[in-house]
């Protein structure tokens, strides 16, 4: 260990420090009545960091004998998670504050749930990644908790708790298996020994339980059992942050650890992986819709979209990598704006989850209705809008993968999936007139802006994506060589 | 001898890790626990990590194990129809448990580690040094970064400890040294003149 270390962990040491900071200032001034203060300042640093993050340049450095790895890999899903970090943070503010939620140790587990999720993407050792995990899932069930005198709220936080408990339980099992076969943690050490020929049984049954236990960290079916109660459970802001970047930490961590530590086994955990992707892209589809709460239909919505991120993993190659980052990028941009909607969505100032509600929305509200129906557009995967060309990057990847069974799967899933969401778009323009509508307007300055920006985002895009795809690709080149 | 030692601590660590399990009371399941974690000391005696044993001792047996206690004695849990209700599912669990035995027991015996493994593998430490002077060296110097990360999660267990359970409550009266100090026994006590027949 020594200072070249430490300048290669500097954001993550400032973003720590300044959570620790921050709740000492709070605890010793005014506690609560720092809660928007603090909400902005973190925020403006996540951006901060994002920028000089993203500005750092090119290469790639490790630290602590291999254990920390930062290559452009880790800093595309580093400005990821720390603007969705950001973007999320802001819209909660008002939310939390008119429901006496907004605690000051909220904003400050949200700064240190990111330091985990830094730690996870840059991990390079199984030790590694299983620290940053947990940081990243303690912060959570604690802020999935946070309405704590509401028995949704708490059940949602303790079955988060005890199901994260048991797939940390799995993934350790696993990470103790692979050490037994390798004799060593490091990814760089592990890819080593599994250079020649067939992989071994031990190694094998490793990266199994490494996969389940990561599965249930991006609520892979059949691993997802927690997702709708956790989503429906927690308050709003929260079930957003939880949409977006623990999402795009864990995809990334699971891209790292097949390609870093098993990149040898493809052909191994290729399979499993596209096993996971065409459940979770079926039951998402199938299960959403009956659902009569949006936060459920959206933990569905998340489940399935999941699984088409795990096709780009599945496809195994370069391409597959950038696909799916790709996918990720767009798929939080879409939801930091339906969650903004959803934020907004309210009678008389309570909010409101039933779909029911939002029966003939376009008539009192037609610019949110329209710019929802552009994300609901988008998240279906309808051309033109984005989503339908994040879509169509993950099905080249898998079908030039050779898995054109796959492909095929996702583009049925896709149909199947479309239906719940024109079912939305359906109630705001065609839907049964009513006599109590949801409030036209509310939700302050903020949340219209991030669903306006969201939509328009999803419309302009497809011109060139803003430079996401080139920097996905240097990213997925970093990764597999 | 260590052999035999060995036996007797692996088999008591199965059969103090079966019953906690099975056993119908709570309290015996926690009192099975901490023979699992007495014999599993007993292992990493044999092993040569006495600090890593002793650790077990202090830290489980002696903090987590009597807390266990405390919150199963103090829980309203009806147990019984937790097992009832455990009981509905227990043919499908055995048959799964059974499946997933079997495929262990087929990893197992085909098992064999990487020809690279016993180069990649961690040297070990000098018998001359003791144990918790070799630890400390590899803590905080080769896991410094996993030791800090560590600290963290310790730090968010403690904020969630108190988000989740602490309420500041208005109606209590608080004890506020400084202004006991501060009394002034001038100011304490006021005499007043009441006059007779009229009160305050």
């Amino acid at each position: 260990m020594n200072s070249a270390d430490l300048n290669v962990i500097l954001p993550e040491v400032f973003l720590a420090v300044f959570a620790m900071l921050g709740l000492l200032f709070a605890v010793y001034t005014s506690k609560d009545k720092m809660g928007p203060t603090l909400v902005w300042a973190t925020a403006t640093i996540f951006v901060v960091l994002a920028g000089w993050i993203g500005w750092m340049g090119e290469g790639t450095r490790v630290a602590f004998n291999g254990m920390f790895i930062e290559d452009s890999f880790a800093r595309f899903a580093k400005v990821a998670i720390l603007l969705s970090a950001a973007a999320v943070l802001i819209m909660s503010e008002g939310y939390m504050k008119a429901r006496g939620l907004l605690r000051f140790e909220y904003p400050m587990l949200i700064a240190l749930a990111a330091v985990g999720m830094m730690m996870m993407v840059s991990a390079g050792d199984l030790m590694a990644l299983y620290m940053g995990l947990e940081l990243q899932s303690l912060s959570l069930y604690v802020v999935a908790a946070l309405r704590r005198d509401s028995i949704k709220s708490t059940e949602a936080g303790l079955k988060y708790f005890v199901l994260g408990a048991l797939s940390s339980g799995l993934l350790l099992y696993g990470a103790s298996l692979v050490y037994g076969y390798a004799g060593t943690t490091l990814f760089s050490g592990i890819i080593t020994t599994a250079q020649s020929g067939e992989t071994s049984v031990g190694l094998l049954f490793g990266i199994v339980f490494l996969i389940a236990g990561l599965a249930f960290k991006v609520s892979a079916v059949p691993f997802h059992m927690w997702t709708p109660d956790v989503y429906e459970g927690s308050p709003t802001p929260v079930t957003a942050f939880f949409a977006t970047a623990p999402k795009v930490a864990a995809m990334a961590l699971f891209a790292r650890l097949l390609h870093d530590a098993f990149g040898q086994a493809v052909g191994d955990w290729s399979q499993i992986v596209a096993l996971l992707s065409v459940l979770s892209m079926f039951l998402g589809a199938i299960a959403a819709i009956g659902q009569t709460n949006i936060k459920r239909l959206m933990a569905f919505s998340s489940i399935a979209h999941m699984g088409y991120a795990l096709m780009g993993l599945a496809a195994g190659t370069a391409f597959g990598v950038q696909a799916m980052l790709v996918y990720m990028a767009i798929y939080v941009t879409m939801n930091v704006g339906t969650f903004a909607f959803i934020l907004m969505m309210s009678k008389d100032g309570a909010p409101v989850v039933e779909i029911s509600s939002l029966n003939m929305y376009s008539r009192t509200n037609p610019g949110r209705a329209l710019a929802m129906l552009v994300l609901l557009f988008s998240l279906a995967g309808v051309p033109p809008m984005l989503g339908f060309f994040g879509k169509l990057y993950v099905l080249r990847a898998a079908y030039e993968a050779g898995l054109a069974w796959l492909a095929i799967a996702g583009v049925i899933a896709s149909v199947i999936g479309a239906f719940y969401y024109l079912r939305i778009v359906f109630y705001m323009y065609f839907g049964e007139e009513q006599s109590e509508p949801l409030d036209s307007g509310g939700g302050g300055t903020v949340l219209p802006v991030f669903l306006m920006a969201s939509a328009i985002i999803m419309v302009v895009g497809i011109a060139n994506m803003f430079g996401v795809e080139v920097a996905a690709q240097a990213a997925a080149g970093a990764l597999v060589n | 001898m260590s052999v035999f030692a060995f036996y007797l601590f692996a088999v008591s660590v199965i059969t103090g890790g079966l019953f906690t399990v099975i056993s119908r009371n709570p309290v015996h399941s926690v009192l099975w626990l901490i023979l699992a974690f007495l014999s599993s000391a007993g292992l990493f005696v044999l092993l040569g990590a006495e600090f890593v044993a002793m650790l077990l001792i202090i830290v489980y047996v002696g903090a987590v194990a009597v807390l266990f206690l405390f919150v199963v004695m103090m829980l309203d849990v009806d147990f019984a129809e937790l097992k009832a209700e455990m009981a509905k599912y227990m043919p499908l669990a055995l048959l799964i448990g059974l499946i997933i035995l079997m495929q262990f027991v087929m990893a197992f015996g085909a098992w064999e580690s990487s020809a690279a493994a016993e180069g990649l593998r961690a040297q070990v430490t000098d018998p001359t040094r003791f144990n918790t002077e070799a630890l400390g060296l590899i803590l905080y110097d080769d896991y410094f970064l996993l030791f800090q990360l560590a600290g963290l999660i310790l730090l968010v267990a403690m904020i969630g400890a108190i988000v989740l359970t602490l309420r500041h409550r208005v109606d209590v009266k608080r004890q506020d040294v400084i202004a006991q100090m501060m009394r002034d026994p001038a100011k304490a006590m006021e005499l007043k003149d009441v006059k007779p027949g009229q009160g305050l």
